[in-house]
């Protein structure tokens, strides 16, 4: 496993262009991009604020900032460095702003959720979206492009208008018997929308590319339901995890549960292999005080951990959460399904250290990993079923179904791993290490599983 | 009481007692010298309180008969005691001792009652006792149990009065529940309301913004891009026209249709899979069935019944089996119900089958029953023997173990391992032995067949020898013209030259033959035996002619050079020069000896 040098970045903008090729980052108010193999500077780009939010068209070959106190965005071309576009939203506001999937047109959305403005830069076309709802996720793309269901709300009652991206035609619009949506999201295949019902009601609805409802599913009344829905990349299962501290997994035929994963606090299965993080302080001896090694740097300070295999039954660390407290901090909120949709990793927020890795073939508990601390971010790997975890520490932490590891990151200063990102190629992770600094990780997986 | 009762005996037998003294006294006047100086103070006493006795001198008469009177009543009629003289003081003695023995039987039985009547008056009063006490404990043990039925009664209606009051607070409980919910309800509802009134608010809020914004014309709403970009796919951008929302609907449809295609597909080839299953499953019974029913057959009309049914039901397979492509609703059922059947039928049989085996069982256990005993018993004796020395067999094992684990190696064990190392050994050894035999049988054998060969080499080279040795007494004889005498003569010499030559050439070959194969030598053996049979006609040839020698004459004229060789003669050496110089010639006639000669 190599690692490249520190690079700065700020707000966490860092990102890999869709085709993979460069790497764009913003420091404060500038944007760079390098080559994604030689890590060279490839164009730098000014903009008029401190950047807020980047993305990358879709066909990379622009780039969004917008900066959000400001109400402006800027997009740059990487192919004609000295073309510019700047798209100001005026009194209005902006709150968040992103691409259609052709990368043509840049939605913006007001404060206060007033309207979306789809901006044209083919015809420098205008053109509104009113009454979008303030919720979760109310806008999603299907994945081909072609469709957009956004959420709306008007009269108290909540809608679903789905448009074609194409020419913004609104194609279908229709009323979810929904109290208050919570989300909404386009299976892989782009013909069903999965809608959601916020954290009140456990309400899940499943309708049709046209505006049918194809199922409804509930599993409990009363208590906080959904707190996060995803689809399997196969589009064959949508997983709900809730407030209860189960993730319900519905089939695409009947749409009905195939099965639930609990998250017990103690594992009693067999089959399951635990792995639990054991940190070892390296022992300090006397001459290792001298002045020489604590300035050389943080190595006397890291901690060394290694996983080791629990027996059943193991006990995990759970933190009862405030019952008076808005959003406990209980149930799944993060649910992944591996590339091949063949695993599934869950985080109870309850047992915030300990990432639960489901295999979908047996439906069964395939690994459980409990670290140290609690989990700040997982991630996929797009290309093989490998899962990489960072817990806020200098480590990074990798499953695969052969095995687990963790690996110390060489930065100086004790630089901490707050979010990862693979590439798209599955070869290299991109760490966001501290706060203004980044680090980009290359890493081999012929190499990886030598040392494993 | 028993003070009572025993006191009285005592009197009466006080009273025997003076009785018999005083008879005694009576009766035998002569010692009453003695019996009085014996009892001389009593005696006294008594003489001196004459008035109080019973009976004196003066009245012993009037004593008789009241102890007659008195032995009346005790019912001892017969015994009469009488005066030994009318008015006399003596007694008769006979009936007197008669009378006292008769009381004193009476008085030892009367003790024997008494004592027997003591016992049974301490048992009595010692049952009384144990009574006593029993009745004690019982009516303490009532007292408790009253006690404690009082306790439960109380507890049980403390139980009461809190179930009482438990069920009051669940009612009032669920009345909160109620209420609550209520009020959960009625301020969720106010929730809801107010919800929706803030959020018609907030719209109509959004609402009046956007228009403002809209009509202050907000100049600052505004894109600026250098040139305007092509499409991503290339095209150009169209109108919004109905055919456009046409294509569109159309658009979504065919994807639609696409994907709903494509499910139907994986739907068709799982149920397709499924229904392959299905019709295994079926063609299985059937043949499971089958079997059973035509070899069954015969025995019960049953059978044949269901036989005809099966065969109606292959039919009906058959023919769901024909309309299975066409996966109609009939064809469905017709398959599945089949396949119900199919399944029931197995079922019975599986049970009949159960049945069977169980009867068999039975039948296996009476007939083990019919072995004879005493065979049984052997058997189970003779098991049991085994089973004791497997047994020990494993306990020794068990304990060698032990001793093994517990001291790692001390002596026992090694001799142990050294002994199963030996007998290890042994088998090898063993094994090796035999192969060595073998070998060695082989060896011997083959150096018989060397020995007999080199026998028949001997044997072979002596002929040769002698063929030779008369070879060249002619050759010499044809050379020299010499007279026949000295040829003779010479002749003699070389023979006997010969013949002294002849063992070193024997040991020689048998130095070389032992390191070739038998092949070789057997090989080898019949060139002499060629150059033996015609040595001469050759040898002849060949010097006459000059013809080419073979390679067996080559090697006898070897031979012939290294004889000469060894023996120091003049004419041995002339002769050799002379069969060089043959042999320059024959390289001169034919190039090809020289090579082989050379």
């Amino acid at each position: 496993m190599n690692f490249s040098e520190v690079f700065k970045q700020s707000n966490q903008l860092c990102k890999v262009s869709p085709d993979g090729k460069y790497l764009a980052t913003c420091v404060q108010y500038r944007l760079v991009v390098r080559d994604m193999s030689t890590l060279q500077i490839l164009q730098l780009y000014t903009c008029l604020d401190q950047i807020s939010h980047m993305d990358w068209s879709s066909d990379s070959l622009f780039i969004l900032c917008a900066m959000y106190k400001r109400g402006l965005v800027q997009v740059w071309s990487l192919e004609q460095p000295d073309w510019h576009c700047k798209i100001d939203e005026g009194s209005i506001g902006l709150l968040s702003s992103r691409w259609s999937p052709d990368g043509r047109h840049i939605l913006n959305t007001t404060e206060f959720h007033l309207r979306i403005t789809v901006w044209s830069l083919c015809t420098k076309a205008v053109s509104y979206i009113k009454y979008p709802k303030a919720c979760q996720k109310g806008i999603d793309f299907s994945r081909d492009g072609c469709y957009m269901a956004l959420a709306e709300r008007r009269d108290c009652k909540d809608y679903v208008s789905v448009f074609v991206c194409d020419d913004w035609h609104l194609l279908r619009h229709f009323e979810t018997e929904t109290q208050d949506l919570g989300g909404l999201e386009w299976s892989p295949n782009g013909c069903v929308l999965a809608v959601w019902d916020s954290c009140l009601e456990y309400k899940v609805l499943l309708y049709s590319l046209d505006g049918r409802l194809l199922s409804t599913y509930s599993a409990y009344e009363w208590s906080l339901g959904v707190k996060t829905v995803t689809w399997s990349p196969s589009s064959q299962f949508l997983a709900i995890g809730s407030y209860d501290e189960k993730v319900r997994v519905l089939n695409h035929i009947t749409w009905k549960k195939i099965t639930q994963f609990e998250h017990p606090a103690t594992i009693n299965n067999t089959k399951a292999v635990v792995y639990k993080e054991v940190e070892r302080r390296p022992a300090v001896g006397a001459d290792d005080l001298s002045l020489h090694n604590i300035t050389i740097g943080t190595t006397l300070f890291n901690t060394q951990s290694k996983y080791e295999i629990c027996p059943p039954p193991v006990q995990i660390p759970v933190v009862k959460p405030d019952p008076d407290r808005a959003n406990p901090k209980i149930g799944v909120s993060t649910l992944a399904f591996s590339s091949d949709s063949r695993y599934l990793a869950t985080k109870n927020d309850n047992m915030a250290s300990v990432v639960w890795v489901w295999d979908m073939q047996n439906m069964s508990l395939e690994a459980v990993l409990e670290q140290c601390s609690a989990v700040r971010c997982f991630q996929w790997d797009p290309r093989r079923p490998r899962l990489a975890l960072c817990t806020g520490n200098s480590k990074l932490y990798l499953w695969s179904p052969a095995g687990c590891v963790s690996v110390e990151v060489p930065t100086e200063g004790g630089f901490q791993v707050q979010s990862l990102n693979w590439h798209c190629s599955g070869d290299s992770l991109i760490l966001l290490v501290s706060k203004y600094h980044l680090l980009g990780t290359k890493c081999v997986q012929k190499h990886y599983f030598k040392t494993l | 009481m028993g003070e009572w009762w025993t006191t009285v005996p005592i009197g009466t037998s006080m009273g025997n007692y003076e009785a018999s003294r005083i008879s005694h006294a009576t009766m035998s006047p002569s010692r009453q010298n003695n019996y009085v100086s014996m009892y001389s103070l009593p005696l006294s006493k008594s003489s001196y309180s004459v008035i109080s006795a019973f009976c004196t001198e003066d009245n012993i008469s009037p004593c008789i008969s009241y102890i007659n009177q008195e032995l009346d009543s005790l019912g001892l009629s017969s015994i009469c005691i009488e005066a030994s003289s009318p008015g006399g003081a003596g007694l008769s003695a006979v009936p007197a001792l008669n009378a006292m023995y008769e009381l004193l039987q009476i008085h030892r039985r009367n003790m024997c009652t008494l004592e027997e009547l003591e016992k049974e008056q301490l048992k009595k009063t010692s049952s009384l006792e144990h009574m006593q006490m029993n009745n004690s404990r019982l009516k303490d043990q009532l007292e408790l149990s009253i006690r404690e039925k009082s306790g439960l009664h109380e507890t049980e209606r403390q139980l009461q009065l809190k179930i009482k009051t438990l069920q009051s607070c669940l009612k009032t409980e669920k009345d909160e529940v109620q209420k609550l919910q209520n009020i959960i309800a009625s301020r969720a509802s106010q929730y809801s309301h107010d919800a929706k009134r803030k959020e018609r608010e907030a719209s109509k809020l959004k609402e009046r913004l956007s228009q403002l914004l809209v009509d202050r014309k907000d100049k600052k709403l505004a894109i600026d891009v250098l040139n305007c970009l092509g499409r991503s796919d290339g095209r150009r951008s169209h109108w919004k026209t109905a055919k456009a929302t046409a294509s569109h609907e159309g658009e979504m449809y065919k994807s639609l249709l696409s994907d709903y295609e494509a499910s139907q597909r994986s739907l068709m080839l799982e149920n397709a899979e499924l229904k392959k299953v299905l019709q295994q499953m079926k063609k299985e019974m059937i043949h499971i069935l089958s079997p059973r029913q035509s070899s069954s057959r015969r025995a019960t009309a049953d059978d044949t019944q269901e036989q005809v049914d099966s065969d109606g039901e292959e039919k009906a397979g058959d023919s769901s089996r024909e309309t299975l492509d066409q996966s109609c609703e009939h064809a469905r059922e017709q398959l599945t119900n089949s396949i119900r059947q199919q399944w029931r039928k197995l079922r019975n049989h599986m049970e009949k089958l159960d049945s069977q085996a169980s009867q068999v069982q039975n039948q296996l256990e009476s007939n083990k029953e019919v072995i004879p005993r005493e065979t049984h018993d052997e058997e189970m004796e003779r098991m049991r023997h085994e089973v004791q020395q497997c047994k020990e067999f494993i306990h020794t094992q068990q304990q060698l173990l032990q001793q093994q684990l517990n001291t790692s190696f001390d002596d026992e064990t090694a001799a142990l391992l050294n002994d199963c190392y030996t007998l290890e050994e042994k088998e090898r050894l063993k094994e090796e032995w035999r192969l060595f035999e073998e070998q060695k049988r082989n060896f011997e054998r083959e150096r018989k067949n060397f020995t007999e060969a080199a026998i028949r080499l001997g044997r072979e080279k002596k002929a040769f020898q002698e063929d030779r040795a008369t070879w060249l007494k002619n050759q010499f004889l044809n050379m020299t013209p010499f007279t026949d005498r000295r040829r003779c003569s010479s002749s003699d010499g070389h023979s006997a030259l010969s013949i002294r030559s002849e063992p070193e050439m024997r040991i020689s070959s048998t130095n070389t033959q032992p390191a070739k194969s038998s092949t070789y030598a057997t090989f080898s053996t019949p060139k002499p035996t060629q150059s033996a049979t015609v040595p001469s006609t050759t040898e002849l040839y060949r010097t006459l002619r000059l013809i080419p020698d073979s390679s067996s004459s080559r090697h006898s004229n070897r031979g012939f050079w290294q004889e000469s060789s060894t023996t120091e003669d003049g004419d041995a050496r002339f002769k050799s020069k002379s069969r060089v110089r043959c042999g320059d010639l024959s390289i001169f006639s034919l190039g090809e000896d020289e090579n082989s000669l050379t």
